[in-house]
């Protein structure tokens, strides 16, 4: 008994409790890494009408399972093949810079709220009142690795491909901290959590158009009482609001597509231009902690665009975590199942789109986001000010 | 004079370039639903799904030599397929054939006849030049080996793949 009693006191349950969190999420973080780089050979295969991996399944069984043990085989490739490193890098920064690639998604992770509340452990590693701030701080330091890597490189294309991303770095960074600052202008806190507490009361940030205080029971029994109820609910403040609200929605998404490094903006890779832009003198591991991090951070902007702007963990109908730990592992769920969606969206976007040109790029960032996003602000503040609730 | 090219004067839903994507975005969703739904035909999965039975009588596999049908090989040594092979594939050493055997009157047999399969570029013109008839290109495409000495096909390789085949070359047999 000692030892519960023990666990249980408040400082040493939050280490414990944080310590199982963060381990957890790092496992399914991982596992979704992986096969999201599964999901991307075959979702590009489907749309390319191929036929995408469907080999790999159970080692020495023929059993193929749709090609499912394909991450797992290349993984196993990428640790077991030699790390060449050529003889005229910097040896440092071309060893530091995988590792600076990688890190930051998963730093960034802290402090999602991936879930409601499970058992009475609130579903967020790091719930500290500067969330927002902390994520753009730390997913920007991901353009480090790039820049490290191209310059330690010491090769033409590397070093490319490192100029570019810092300079698509400059022309996103703008648009992408402007467009969510109408968020918090609404919420009033940037708070990741409570962000997610105020869609679920007041309805996601993208669509609004919630009914405060919904019953279905009560509606099902007397139907003739939705109509004040959605008189009441929806007032002219906040259907005005969502027009700004999905202005920022595009810009963000956008400005995150540039941050990730994806398709239409993956300039700093570029393999028709620049070979495999900044990791071209990387093999192995070097090469897998690249390609893993550019997908952990596709990972960590979905989970960011879940939490800003759809509402995160809340789907409509479905109670919190206080309703029982079903219910907190649905939450938990339908995060991940918002994620899956947006990363499958990336990858479409991916596979559709052609890649803009540098300076079409720094045009777009330069003379239409970071205007739209700055009158974003204007116009939303200017509805909170002058049309009341 | 010089050509003018106009340029085209866009409208505002292709100056804000949406519309577009969207149009490709739905193009690429169709490819990928009709994918999922089975209705997109896709490439065949090779080790298992084979094309051999639709291959064309006239495809261009692996040459091969070949016997008539009373036995004989058809090869009389005239190494005019060595001389025509532009990668060089085929080396021959021809013998004579002794003169109390059947098919003496013939003279002349490969001793030794190799064709080096890592040489060998499919042309078919050793069989086009062939005037016996005796090489042919058969529709075996996969050839392989774990070694340079088991792509060298020999003699008895070549009669193995290539078996028998009754032609119009009558001119050695008696009866005809």
């Amino acid at each position: 008994m000692d030892i519960v009693n023990f666990l249980m006191t408040p400082e040493i349950f939050l280490v414990w409790t944080s310590l199982a969190k963060t381990l957890g999420l790092l496992g399914i973080i991982l596992g979704f890494v992986s096969y999201t780089v599964y999901a991307e050979r075959k979702v590009s295969a489907f749309i390319q009408d191929r036929v995408g991996p469907n080999r790999a399944g159970v080692p020495l069984t023929g059993i193929r399972l749709l090609g499912l043990g394909q991450p797992i085989a290349d993984a196993l490739k990428l640790l077991l093949k030699e790390n060449f490193i050529p003889n005229s890098v910097n040896k440092f920064y071309y060893y530091i810079a995988p590792k600076l690639a990688m890190i930051p998604p998963i730093l960034v992770l802290a402090v999602l709220p991936f879930g409601s509340e499970l058992f009475g452990v609130p579903m967020v590693i790091a719930d500290i009142n500067v969330g927002v701030l902390y994520v753009f701080a730390v997913s920007s330091l991901g353009v480090y690795g790039i820049v490290l890597a191209g310059w330690a490189s010491n090769s033409k294309y590397p070093f490319l491909g490192g100029i570019r991303s810092s300079s698509q770095m400059i022309s996103y960074e703008l648009a992408l901290g402007l467009s969510v600052v109408p968020v918090f202008m609404i919420v009033g806190t940037l708070n990741l959590p409570e962000i997610v507490n105020y869609q679920v009361a007041n309805g996601w940030m993208i669509a609004p158009y919630w009914i405060k205080d919904f019953d279905l029971a009560a509606v099902m029994a007397n139907p003739a009482s939705l109509g004040p109820l959605l008189v009441s609910s929806f007032s002219l403040q906040q259907l005005l609001l969502s027009v700004p609200m999905f202005i920022s929605f595009i810009v963000f998404l956008v400005a995150m597509f540039a941050e990730t490094n994806r398709a239409p903006f993956d300039l700093p890779e570029a393999e028709q231009e620049l070979v495999g832009g900044y990791h071209t003198e990387y093999s192995g591991m070097g090469f897998a902690l690249f390609f893993l991090g550019e997908y952990a951070a596709m990972i960590a902007g979905s989970g960011v665009i879940v939490t800003l702007f759809l509402g995160g963990w809340s789907l409509p109908l479905i109670p919190d975590g206080s309703a029982g730990w079903f219910w907190g592992l649905v939450n938990i769920a339908v995060f991940f199942g918002k994620v899956s969606a947006l990363l499958f969206f990336f990858i479409w976007v991916r596979w559709t789109v052609p890649r803009f040109r540098y300076d079409q790029l720094m045009k777009l960032g330069w003379y239409f986001f970071f205007e739209l996003a700055l009158v974003n602000i204007f116009v939303t503040a200017l509805i909170i000010a002058f049309i009341k609730s | 004079m010089a050509l003018v090219v106009k340029r085209p004067t866009l409208n505002f839903a292709e100056k804000i370039y949406l519309p577009a994507l969207l149009g490709g975005l739905i193009i690429t969703i169709k490819h990928f639903k009709d994918r999922l739904l089975g209705k997109t035909k896709v490439t065949m999965e090779y080790p298992e799904q084979k094309w051999d039975a639709e291959l064309p009588d006239w495809y261009r596999g692996a040459p091969t030599l070949v016997t008539d049908e009373w036995g004989r090989e058809r090869c009389v040594a005239c190494q005019l397929c060595e001389f025509i092979c532009p990668p060089r594939a085929i080396t021959i050493k021809p013998e004579e054939i002794p003169n109390d055997t059947k098919w003496a009157k013939v003279e002349k047999r490969p001793q030794e006849f190799d064709i080096d399969m890592i040489r060998c570029i499919y042309c078919g013109l050793c069989e086009e030049v062939c005037p016996e008839q005796a090489i042919f290109l058969r529709k075996d495409y996969s050839i392989t080996g774990y070694s340079r000495a088991e792509m060298m096909h020999d003699k008895a390789k070549l009669y193995e793949l290539g078996g028998i085949k009754s032609g119009v070359v009558n001119k050695w047999n008696e009866k005809k």
